[in-house]
């Protein structure tokens, strides 16, 4: 179970200038077993948030509590260990150029210290499991972008991570692919029983795989619980602004009636979502 | 001009000058090297955006590296004598030349290296942090594996840059093909080995870049 408490994060906190609070007061528990969805709009703070998970990015305020231990000041081997237990993954994939796909998977391990037959075995099964076992030997740049997302996941389930973080891990993807991508996701969900954390901007993606999800918007969440009913009822503007139900403005404030050329671009980005997260789940 | 009594009288001496030349340089390169990595790293992961912020590290590191920088080679050759007979025994001859080589190769490697680390996305860095990768293992298996190509590239530059240093060394007792340009070709006159010292020199910087440039372009993962 992942517990965020009081979380805050300011940038640039003694530089009033450059002083900008990316989160306030963030209050999340993400369950054991679930897919939580993070969406919002560009700068919103959801690629902040998931970073002070892995500590990636420090709190400035509040704890962040993982299996019931707090974690917000670890340091050292301590959060070398804790990250070994956090998968994460990308938008751009971050795979390195010049090691083989194998070679890729096998880092993680390679860091743990794990020898090195027993990693190439298990990256093979894990290569196999995200159906690339014959690109082993390949370098990134002869996979295509889903490919290389597949690389990606099998790379950040290396070291058997309870937690799994994906920050718009679909984003640089075509629909088609996008689909395999979060198929292979549930998978790893359900058949691996791995806690997942998505981030994304896409209500289509949101609603395909996400049990629960939480809206954020400037730094704060402001509405939050199970998809279905968020998507069914939604109570914030920004959540009715996503969804295209409504405009805001940058402050998340209703702006009123939408004008025709918004209500045609709402319908426009908004409308497949339905229809292609219906088929998402069926898959 | 007849070649075969020109290379009877001089072919062992540029022979001889040409080795001691490619010597210098390689020696010179391997040392720059062994100083200049480490050096770089630590200036690209000392500063405030990098890997193990340290302000206080990183200004000196890079103060060292800049007034390393700022001394012109033939300047920092003579003013540096005493700490090359410190170190060698001598301030004449090849050895005698490699240490002001390393001594002003050195941050100049470092800013080489400096560079090509930086070229290295950030992301890859998160990445292999999100692994639990130390700050030890990054250096290694990120920044520094990940950069072989470019760091090959910079290299060549290197031992290019060097190899006209070393040219340089030779005017002032190094030995190598400097000291036989300036001894025959100007100051005896003999333009024709002034000019096949030259020849050679072409030919050689052009052999390093090609294989400088083919072995980077090999070592690239990413051309597909
Ligand atoms: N290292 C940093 N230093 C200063 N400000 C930062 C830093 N990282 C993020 N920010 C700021 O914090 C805010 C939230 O950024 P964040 O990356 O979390 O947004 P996001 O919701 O992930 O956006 P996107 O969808 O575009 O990825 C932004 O205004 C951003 O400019
Ligand atoms: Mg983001």
């Amino acid at each position: 179970m992942i517990k965020i408490e009081h979380l805050y994060k300011t940038y640039h906190a003694d530089d009033p200038e450059r002083r900008h609070e990316a989160l306030k007061d963030i209050n999340l528990t993400i369950d054991d077993g679930e897919v939580y969805g993070i969406i919002g709009e560009s700068g919103a703070g959801k690629s902040t948030l998931v970073r002070n998970i892995n500590l990636l990015e420090r709190p400035t305020e509040g704890t962040i509590v993982i299996d019931g231990k707090d974690v917000t000041d670890y340091k050292g081997k301590q959060l070398l260990d804790l990250r070994k237990n956090i998968g994460m993954i990308f938008q751009h994939f971050s795979l390195f150029a010049q090691r083989t796909v194998l070679g890729n998977v096998m880092f993680p391990m390679e860091v743990q210290g794990k020898k090195k037959d027993e990693a190439e075995k298990r990256a093979l099964e894990l290569l196999d499991m995200v159906g690339l076992a014959d690109r082993a030997e390949n370098y990134p740049s002869q996979l295509s972008g889903g490919q290389q997302q597949r690389v990606a996941i099998a790379r950040a389930l290396a070291n058997e991570p309870t937690i799994m973080l994906c920050d718009e891990a679909t984003s640089a993807l075509d629909t088609m692919t996008t689909k395999q991508i979060l198929k292979l996701l549930h998978r790893v969900n359900k058949e691996l029983g791995v806690t997942i954390v998505l981030i994304t901007h896409s209500m289509t993606v949101a609603e395909a795989i996400c049990d629960r999800v939480a809206v954020i918007e400037n730094g704060s969440i402001v509405e939050e619980g199970p998809t279905k009913e968020v998507f069914a009822n939604p109570q914030s503007h920004m959540a009715r602004a996503l969804l295209g139900l409504e405009d805001v403005d940058e402050d998340g404030r209703p702006v009123g009636e939408l004008d025709e050329f918004d209500a045609e671009m709402s319908r426009e980005f908004a409308a497949p979502h339905a229809a292609s997260a219906a088929e998402g789940k069926a898959e | 001009m007849d070649f075969n009594a020109f290379f009877a009288q001089y072919g062992a001496l540029l022979a001889q000058g040409t080795w001691d030349t490619i010597v210098m340089t390689v020696l010179s390169t391997l040392f720059a090297y062994v100083l200049g990595i480490p050096l770089g790293v630590l200036v690209t992961i000392t500063a405030d955006d990098g890997l193990w912020p340290h302000k206080a590290c990183n200004r000196i590191l890079g103060w060292i590296v800049n007034i390393g920088r700022s001394i012109p080679f033939i300047i920092l050759l003579v003013a540096i004598i005493p700490f090359t007979r410190f170190v060698v025994g001598t301030s004449l001859g090849v050895p005698g030349a490699i240490v002001p080589l390393v001594v002003s190769a050195a941050p100049f490697v470092a800013r080489m290296v400096e560079q090509s680390l930086r070229e290295i996305d950030g992301s890859l860095i998160e990445a292999a942090q999100s692994m639990g990768a130390s700050t030890w293992q990054i250096v290694w298996k990120v920044y520094l594996k990940e950069s072989v190509p470019s760091l090959v590239r910079g290299a060549s530059i290197v031992f290019i840059t060097l190899f006209g240093y070393a040219a340089m060394a030779g005017t002032v007792g190094a030995g190598g093909l400097g000291d036989i340009a300036i001894r025959y070709g100007y100051q005896r006159y003999q333009t024709d080995v002034m000019i096949v010292t030259i020849i050679i020199l072409i030919v050689l910087v052009q052999i390093v870049q090609s294989i400088g440039d083919v072995t980077a372009r090999k070592l690239d993962k990413r051309n597909r």
